[in-house]
């Protein structure tokens, strides 16, 4: 199952991931990510969107080889990231890196700024000498936004907004080819929010960075990413470019998430009242038999209890819905 | 409005004492709140949004309140405790953005319900089970029967800020004051809770004040919205008019920084300059103006006061010309 969407050698290849945790004290097993195939080409922002319990975070630590071990594979730099132990895994960390939510608990406290940018030349650079990495570390400091008076100054010193651009220094230092950004401007105030995804988006452009965006926020997705990818109960309803996922979705799901996000506009907000989405996103522990979204789909239909939609092409959306061509 | 105000704010100021001297997280707010209205306050960390809704209830802990509070006449600053105790809970109620630390893990939900019921009004115990399961019914619980036995983290992130709304319903209050109540909540389930709100209001007439940093919910929401900035309210207008014609640079720039989720994307997000104001360390003169893109001479001077721009529209700012030329 690849993705025919993305580049002929995509950066990322996913294949029918699947990452199951096992419930304390009972015989079963909860699956957190069921089945999500996807690629990610050069260059190329995917985001994952879904609510809380999509299972999005648990995709990307996965692909982070993070958390449990997951079935499937992910193909990385010609290897496939879940056969890796040890050394070779490890070495592969150089490529992969991670811009956490909140910047200030991924930060270690006690580490200057400047030792937190440099760690990851010490880890991976070891012969670059002390001088070598300071200005190495000093560029990249003034890439993001930070001054050189910063290099000495400890992460509480900074507000949010400063604290994510460590993050950012931090992640970039290696030149990675995938970054992963959990969430990484829905803790920030609304003046810096736009600040820090107009940054992340240079950066991309000019470190051609591959990048997995991880977010509940559709319309920070809708500005930084390039393919979308909705997620309900560790499935993939769809996953469709930024143009035709927005302009035309196709999956009940992705239409009623983006029907629920506020516009800030009255006059369109009262115009629209569309009745909200029912319910809450059922317990992963026992997901509805056929298609997981069933039992707050508007559409369901009885085939949809007994059969699980597979992923079908539909208007250039890949889309996970019986009624999808009738939408 | 021609009603008379349930609420009256007058140059009410929130101060406290910390290394540097005392400081004011709220300054000078003078604020309206008519019968059945739907208020929004908007402004990022720190604008002092939360501790203006804090004073209205007395819970600022350790901080000095000046300035006067009136509800339908009586006075709330500097009364003894007496007087704010009749009036806080039974005639203003308070609903919390984390619904989880609301609510007591070790109570049952029917307990909780009826706790303020059976304080204030005296009610016994099976009218008082009676009343908490009309609540529940309000706020569109299923199963209330059951859910008065059960404890909150039995419940899902939605029902647990039902329960809350309910509780804060139960007492027959003039007003709710709403502290980001879903700003925890997965965007399918805000907007269940902000229809809820609003019919709420449409039903029994109750006057909300809402704190939200999100402009989007303010849209979908509020009759009239209120901007606050360093502990200053810097704009009020009707919410047609504020998203239309702001006058305040802060608004317009706040405008500005929302992403559509349809229609032409920008390339770059707008951004507004700087950092957050730190209000143990405010410039003189108008707050916003080292990040404002019309700031002058006058700017530094004073704050300035808000004046009347047309009928029910206010500015703090001394900027007399049209917005939009800067940018």
């Amino acid at each position: 199952m690849t993705d025919p969407h993305s580049s002929p050698t995509p950066t990322l290849a996913v294949d029918t991931l699947s990452v199951r945790f096992a419930v304390p004290g009972k015989v079963r097993w909860l699956r957190a990510v069921d089945d999500v195939s996807f690629d990610i080409g050069h260059g190329e922002t995917l985001g994952v969107v879904g609510e809380s319990g999509s299972g999005k975070s648990t995709l990307a630590r996965a692909v982070l080889r993070l958390g449990p071990k997951a079935a499937g594979s992910i193909r990385f730099r010609g290897r496939d990231l879940l056969t890796l132990e040890g050394r070779e895994l490890g070495a592969m960390r150089e490529h992969l890196q991670i811009i956490f939510q909140d910047p200030l608990a991924s930060l270690d406290p006690r580490m200057s700024v400047g030792e937190i940018i440099e760690e990851p030349l010490r880890e991976f650079r070891a012969a670059l000498s002390g001088a070598e990495r300071r200005a190495q570390v000093l560029a990249m400091m003034d890439r993001v936004g930070l001054l050189a008076r910063h290099l000495n100054r400890y992460p509480h010193e900074f507000s949010g907004g400063q604290a994510q651009r460590i993050g950012i220094a931090r992640a970039l230092m290696l030149k990675p080819d995938l970054l992963v950004c959990d969430e990484p401007i829905s803790a920030l105030d609304a003046s810096i929010k736009s600040q820090i995804a107009n940054l992340l988006k240079d950066l991309q452009q000019e470190f051609k960075l591959s990048t997995l965006f991880i977010a509940h926020d559709l319309a920070s997705v809708r500005f930084s990413c390039d393919r979308i990818l909705v997620l309900y109960l560790g499935r993939v309803m769809e996953i469709g470019s930024r143009a035709t996922l927005f302009d035309h979705p196709l999956h009940p799901y992705t239409r009623a998430l983006l029907q629920a996000v506020p516009i800030a506009d009255p006059i369109a907000a009262r115009a629209r009242r569309a009745e909200p989405l029912r319910g809450e996103i059922p317990s992963p522990l026992t997901p509805p038999s056929g298609c997981v979204f069933r039992t707050r789909c508007s559409l369901a239909l009885p085939r949809c209890a007994t059969e699980v939609p597979p992923l079908r092409t539909v208007e250039g959306n890949r889309v996970a819905c019986h009624r999808a061509h009738e939408i | 409005m021609n009603a008379l105000p349930v609420l009256e704010i007058r140059d009410l100021s929130v101060s406290y004492r910390g290394d540097t001297g005392t400081f004011d997280v709220v300054d000078g707010v003078t604020l309206d709140l008519a019968p059945g209205e739907f208020l929004g306050v908007v402004g990022e960390s720190g604008s002092g949004k939360t501790q203006l809704l804090l004073a209205l209830l007395g819970l600022n802990a350790g901080a000095r309140l000046r300035g006067s509070i009136r509800y339908r006449g009586t006075e709330l600053v500097g009364a003894p405790a007496a007087t704010v105790n009749r009036v806080r809970g039974a005639k203003i109620a308070m609903i919390f953005q984390d619904p989880m630390t609301a609510l007591n893990p070790y109570l049952s939900i029917g307990t909780q319900l009826t706790e303020g019921v059976r304080h204030h009004q005296g009610l016994r115990r099976a009218q008082a089970r009676q009343r908490a399961l009309e609540m529940l019914d309000a706020v569109q619980i299923t199963e209330p029967e059951r859910r008065l036995g059960q404890h909150p983290h039995e419940l899902s992130g939605g029902m647990r800020q039902r329960v809350v709304i309910a509780m804060a319903l139960i007492a027959e209050p003039d007003i709710i004051l709403a502290d980001e109540p879903t700003t925890a909540l997965d965007v399918t389930v805000q907007a269940q809770i902000l229809q809820l709100l609003r019919e709420l209001r449409t039903r029994t007439g109750v006057a909300v004040m809402l704190v939200t940093h999100d402009l989007g919910v303010i849209a979908e929401v509020a009759d009239r919205v209120a901007v606050m900035y360093a502990g200053r309210v810097v704009e009020t207008a009707a919410v047609q008019t504020l998203f239309a014609h702001p006058r305040h640079p802060y608004t317009e720039a706040l405008c500005g920084s929302v992403v559509p989720l349809s229609g032409p994307l920008p390339a770059r997000l707008p951004t507004i300059g700087g950092l957050p104001p730190n209000v143990a360390m405010l410039p003189p003169g108008c707050a916003f103006a080292p990040r404002c893109a019309y700031a002058f001479e006058r700017c530094p001077t004073a704050p300035p006061p808000l004046t009347t721009v047309t009928a029910g529209h206010r500015k703090a700012c001394y900027f007399d010309g049209a917005l939009g030329a800067a940018r």
